[in-house]
């Protein structure tokens, strides 16, 4: 075999469409004659509907249909609950179109179908709804007080879901605890905001009664099995296709979005493709999102600094619905120790409804609370024990040796152990404290205050399980006319770059180039086992399950090479798209092969003469194909991990604070961090830079802000401060690559990585910084300008 | 987000123009469009006609003169910020400019159509009552000229009448040897002011100021002269004593208001700080 | 919808007021009856099928939309399409050849990985090319190349890449010594 392509900086197959501007996103695919949706939504966060007058809307030039709860059919429905768990009693879920009662600012009571979206857009605002508002309670923490109003009169305190998870004997151990830290955090509600809002088209041909449907989702054989139940179609019959999709970041996993099952139905009773691409406001205030949870956490520690057990307790804010179940609070709950040994853990939370936009999770997925509570709660401690930040964690980072590390009792969002799998943790740590040149820290910051500046050294650790299951398959298949290689899984990319890495992982076992093995995903026709991309387990799961194939493939190429090269197996490699007898200039073309492998009747070409029936290599006695023999070089298979795999990773900074101003300046950010063996570091290091970009978003600029009575205040780019180029700081990263043991190609996720101890950092430098200054504690994000002032008007 | 249905024309004269805004008091002005079209799309402005003043000859020049720069109505944020003779006759405006959102949007929006938006945090109003400006505008009774204090009255509220149009705007040059000096604080690069100040300052033979005046965006109801503050500051030498003395005067004479980008105090405490600066840094270039 | 049935009546356009707009787009000229309200995002995509151009906000925030309106980048969701009757417009789609190969601009993002989901790139790339192509010198420092992207939001790549497909763009496109 040639170099080996796995662990190189290929450049990406898809880039030279989106560049030239010929990406395939939702609203670029042609469909004749569509009718274009806008959506009437909610304005209050609470409301009973009294009537809703449609008569205006249906009568203005240019509507095709209007839609009400009422003539929806079978979409009258609650929508299903995606994730049962024991925690939750009767979870509430949404409605495609509200009836009845209205639980958020946002949420779609009624649907234009129009000409256009202009057109439609002006329909919307001729629905007459008459609502009697009732009183609401955005506050997470007065929401659970007795009294306060309820969003379902179903749930108590609002009270949606409530687990506890106990790991070790933390009763006993905090009996001998010699110190302990008690902490509160919060990190406020905050969104994914791709680039590409969501989007769905659909049509269908009611000659062969094929609906498509192009969905922006993550998800799409699960929306395709979803619609195929719910419209009683064949499957066969539903084709769900997740073309180009301008980033996801969590927000486009959740099923069903109301569009996902009404634009399909519109389209199918209308006749007529029906096309509904969200606007930036409607993303805002109707596509899910994440973030805020109140943690109160205490470590019980020995003089030493050894945590021997923590407790934590959270507060989940969940939104008006919970169809995505406890996901991310559980993740939040099974993260919480970090990479630290704390062998005695009692984890509690209880997820509340709050009369806002449904929280599911968005990339960190409650792994960024979680860190931020934890460390938080080391810098607390190492400061009341008199230690430095690094030794504190040196205390008790879990050592090389002990992986895997097992947190028994704890279950994770796979529903499987939490089992630390492989790390390098002390080696993480001492690289970041030698990049940040932290031994002299101390005495470069007495210098800068001296000069009047204020200098803070941010440090956190996280960790992130990775790569969860149940599985996903890989099909791989070398095409008799080119010899090009073709792969399917049944994830989909939002711009991870799944097309490149995983032909450098097909490519290596098959000897092509990497341009040469072309990727189709995401679509139901061509692939269609499978669950979907989220919790950074595309390179994991689809990528071993690719390997596996292709190995397959390259097992069949190399026997059928070998009968047509009058060779031993043993001697044959395959390279540079063909099968070579070792050490020789005797070769076949892998086209020739696959082709020769296909006994055919008719000689299309020079390489299918040599494969029909009566070709003198092809004649023998009996059927072309043995009994479990297969034409072509083809195979699928799948991967099914054992349990999650952990990433983990330091990020440290040097930040500066402007008192005067109340500014944070980031001089320097450096991000250590392990997925494993990298399949391509290129696409790892982007991944994981837009992943603090992300974070540094949520740490410092980006705020949901919600009224008093529920409405949005900032549901446009222009309040809701999305970074520029300007806010965001160069950053060093550097790897290591700790192989998992759990899969073959020693993989583990980074899609979340980047974004998870962002906050973590930028508080523990913000607070080290104004520390002279008597600036207090920084336990709540974002940071804003606001907030350093109340510090330091504080001190 | 796409905005309602307008009636759309295109006039060829200032005349016509501005009896197209007569016949329709819903009539909106398009020039540029920057805050117009986004307003538009979210359907928070949704005017009867749109009376897009592109293809009236005369108004998209830029001239020095008379002690002062004339902005024509068509004349883009770019084109003013990139023009040396403005940046030789006022550099305020040049420094000023660099904050008015990107440089795309700068390549259409509109100086004059910026003042007439009238965004109580926006740089070019502030600069206008910081130079001592005034806009020319013309009406179906003849034109008039209203000075910068008169013409902004409230966020978004100026005191064009309904059936006027602003022609032109008038920045006076900065007087000899003056120093000047724009500072604002955003969130994000680009955005609106939390809150901005400006100065122009002249110092006498023997370094005590001459003259100055300040002002303010993002911290009232609109672009505010500091008079108070400047009060303090004329016949100074700039002690740090005076210096702090003016900004808390200029504290005292805005409201402040907290919003979701800062609360009162903060913005309070962050505007003195950079009414401070705007005074160091103009003395500092004060000849 | 079902087979056998008579298929609705349905409206076939708006009741908007039209409008004939003619502009130049990537060097063709173009005449279109449009909508007065038609944004200039709109007409590019839908009317013309240069869906290229992307649109992100709307609002004039993310700059996804930006296209090159008479040599200057502008936002092609802050623009009615009759506004750029008689005007120039450059898209995404001028700038590679036609055999497919890349403008330095685009290449050096392919190298420099400087995209992911693609969306915002369309955008990205003309208001980089409108500051490349300008008679002004433009800053190549780190600030300097900030500045100029900032305006254009991404919510993929944390922008540091696209940084260096700037500064590697400004090198390839600069005159070479002898040349001109």
């Amino acid at each position: 075999m040639s170099t080996r392509l796995f662990g190189a900086r290929i450049k990406r197959n898809i880039d030279p469409q989106l560049l030239r501007g010929e990406g395939s996103f939702i609203d670029d695919i042609p469909l004749a004659q569509a009718l274009h949706v806008a959506f009437v939504r909610s304005p209050f966060a609470r409301a009973r509907i009294n009537s809703i007058d449609i008569s205006a809307a249906v009568a203005h030039p240019g509507v095709a249909a209007v839609y009400t709860c009422d003539n929806v059919g079978a979409l009258d429905i609650e929508m299903p609950l995606l994730i049962p768990h024991s925690s939750m009693h009767d979870a509430r879920t949404q409605r495609p179109l509200a009836r009845d009662d209205v639980y958020y600012v946002g949420q779609t009571v009624a649907m234009i179908v129009a000409v256009d979206r202009y057109t439609a857009e002006d329909a919307a605002a001729l629905v007459d709804v008459d609502y009697d508002p009732r009183d609401v309670e955005v506050d997470l923490e007065k929401a659970i007080l007795d009294g306060a109003p309820l969003v379902h009169d179903t749930h108590e305190q609002n009270i949606a879901a409530h687990f506890v998870q106990v790991s070790g004997y933390p009763d006993s151990a905090i009996a001998q605890a010699e110190h302990v830290t008690k902490i509160r955090v919060q990190v406020d509600r905050s969104t994914a905001a791709p680039m590409e809002c969501r989007a769905v088209a659909a049509q269908f041909d009611e000659v062969t009664g094929e609906l498509t449907v192009w969905d922006g989702t993550q998800a799409p054989i699960s929306v395709r099995g979803g619609l195929a139940s719910i419209f009683k179609l064949d499957e066969d019959k539903v084709r769900v296709i997740a073309p180009n999709v301008g980033g996801g970041f969590g927000q486009k996993v959740l099923l069903f979005y109301p569009d996902e099952l009404l634009v399909p139905m519109a389209a199918m009773q209308l006749g007529r493709p029906v096309k509904y691409i969200e606007d930036r406001r409607e993303n805002f205030v109707g596509s899910s999102q994440e973030r805020t949870q109140i943690h109160f956490m205490e470590l019980y520690a020995k003089k030493t600094g050894e945590v021997i057990a923590l407790r934590d307790s959270f507060l989940h804010d969940t939104g008006a619905f919970i169809p995505y179940g406890i996901a991310v609070a559980q993740v939040a709950s099974t993260s919480i120790a970090g990479p630290y040994r704390i062998p005695n853990i009692w984890v509690e939370f209880k997820a509340i409804y709050t009369p806002t936009v449904p929280v599911t999770p968005y990339r960190g997925c409650g792994r960024p609370q979680a860190c931020f509570a934890i460390e938080r709660a080391m810098d607390q401690l190492a400061d009341e024990l008199g230690l430095d930040r690094f030794e504190i964690r040196r205390r008790n980072l879990i050592a090389d040796h002990e992986f895997p590390y097992d947190r028994e009792g704890l279950i994770f969002a796979d529903g499987l152990k939490v089992s630390l799998d492989s790390g390098q943790y002390h080696k993480a740590l001492a690289m970041m404290e030698e990049r940040l040149d932290a031994p002299s820290f101390a005495s470069a910051q007495a210098k800068a205050r001296a000069e009047g500046k204020h200098l803070g050294l941010g440090l956190a650790f996280y960790v992130e399980g990775t790569g969860l299951g149940p599985y996903e398959g890989g099909h791989v298949r070398i095409h008799p006319i080119t010899g090009k290689v073709y792969v399917n899984t049944g994830l989909t990319s939002q711009g991870q770059g799944h097309d490149t890495v995983f032909a450098q992982i097909a490519a290596d076992q098959l000897g092509v180039k990497p341009e040469d093995v072309i990727l189709v995903e995401g679509d139901t026709k061509a692939f269609d086992w499978g669950v979907a991309t989220f919790a950074s387990r595309a390179a994991v799961v689809s990528g071993n399950a690719i390997h596996k194939s292709a190995m397959i493939v390259r097992r069949k190429a190399l026997q059928a090479a070998a009968n047509m090269l009058e060779a031993d197996v043993g001697d044959v490699e395959l390279k540079d798209g063909a099968a070579w007898v070792k050490g020789t200039d005797r070769k076949v073309p892998l086209s020739a092969v696959a082709t020769a492998t296909n006994p055919l009747r008719y000689a299309f070409n020079e390489a299918a003469q040599a494969a029909t029936q009566f070709a003198p290599a092809s004649r023998h006695d009996g059927p072309s194909l043995d009994e479990g023999e297969h034409p072509g070089l083809e195979a699928t298979d799948y991967y099914s991990p054992p349990c999650a795999t952990w990433a983990y990773g330091v990020h440290g900074a040097l930040i500066e604070v402007d008192p005067e101003l109340c500014s944070v300046t980031i001089r320097k950010y450096v991000c250590i961090h392990d997925c494993g063996n990298m399949i391509n570091p290129m696409i790892v290091e982007g991944q994981v830079m837009g992943g603090i970009a992300q974070g540094l978003g949520g740490a410092m600029y980006e705020r949901i802000e919600f009224d008093e009575t529920g409405n949005m205040l900032n549901a446009n780019f222009v309040d809701f401060l999305v970074p520029y180029a300007t806010e965001i700081p160069d950053v060093e990263i550097l790897h290591l690559e700790t192989p998992s043991p759990l899969n073959a190609l020693g993989v583990k996720g980074v899609g979340e990585a980047g974004c998870i101890a962002v906050g973590a950092v930028v508080a523990s430098g913000v607070e080290d910084a104004l520390k002279a200054l008597g600036g207090g504690k920084f336990r709540h994000t974002p940071i804003t300008p606001s907030m350093i002032h109340a510090a330091l008007d504080a001190a | 987000m796409k905005p309602s249905l307008f009636d759309y024309v295109a006039p060829r004269s200032v005349d016509e123009a501005v009896g197209l805004l007569k016949e329709d008091s819903g009539a909106m002005i398009l020039a540029g469009g920057q805050s117009l079209i986004p307003a538009m799309n979210m359907r928070l402005a949704s005017p009867s006609r749109l009376i897009d003043i592109q293809n009236i000859p005369g108004l998209s020049h830029i001239t020095i003169g008379n002690g002062k720069i004339a902005v024509g109505a068509m004349a883009r944020h770019r084109e003013v910020e990139l023009h040396d003779g403005v940046a030789a006759a006022n550099p305020v405006l040049r420094a000023a400019l660099g904050h008015v959102a990107h440089i795309p949007i700068r390549n259409r929006g509109t100086v004059v159509g910026s003042l007439c938006h009238a965004d109580a945090a926006a740089e070019m109003p502030m600069i206008l009552v910081l130079t001592g400006g005034s806009v020319q505008v013309a009406g179906s009774d003849g034109g008039r000229e209203i000075a910068a204090q008169d013409f902004f009255q409230f966020h978004m509220t100026t005191s064009r009448q309904p059936d006027e149009m602003v022609v032109e705007a008038h920045f006076p040059a900065l007087p000899p040897g003056a120093g000047f000096a724009f500072e604002e604080f955003t969130r994000r690069h680009g955005d609106y002011a939390i809150a901005a100040a400006g100065c122009i300052l002249t110092r006498n033979g023997a370094g005590a100021v001459a003259t100055v005046a300040l002002a303010a965006c993002g911290v009232s109801s609109k672009p505010l002269r500091l008079a108070a503050a400047e009060q303090i500051l004329a016949g100074s030498r700039l002690t740090a004593a005076d210096i702090k003395a003016a900004g808390d005067a200029a504290c005292a004479a805005v409201t402040a208001p907290g919003d979701m980008h800062a609360t009162a105090g903060y913005r309070k405490h962050l505007f003195a700080t950079l009414v401070r600066r705007a005074v160091e840094r103009a003395a500092a270039r004060a000849q | 919808m079902a087979r056998g049935k008579i298929k609705p009546k349905l409206p076939q356009s708006s009741d908007d007021p039209r409008v004939s707009v003619k502009l130049t787009v990537n060097g063709e000229e173009v005449t279109r009856e449009v909508s007065v309200r038609m944004l200039l995002s709109d007409f590019l995509r839908h009317e013309l099928g240069l869906t290229g151009t992307h649109v992100g906000c709307e609002h004039g925030i993310c700059g996804a939309c930006t296209i090159v309106m008479d040599g200057k980048a502008a936002r092609s969701c802050l623009t009615f399409a009759v506004q750029a009757s008689g005007r120039e417009i450059r898209t995404i789609e001028s700038l590679a050849d036609p055999d497919g190969t890349l403008h330095p601009l685009q290449q050096a993002f392919q190298d420099c990985h400087g995209l992911q989901c693609g969306y915002c790139t369309p955008g990205m790339i003309m208001n980089i090319l409108s500051h490349l192509e300008s008679d002004t010198e433009i800053d190549l420092s780190d600030a300097g190349v900030r500045e100029i992207l900032a305006g254009n939001l991404c919510r993929c790549t944390g922008y540091q890449n696209i940084i260096s497909a700037v500064r590697r763009a400004a090198d390839h496109m600069a005159p070479k010594a002898g040349q001109e």
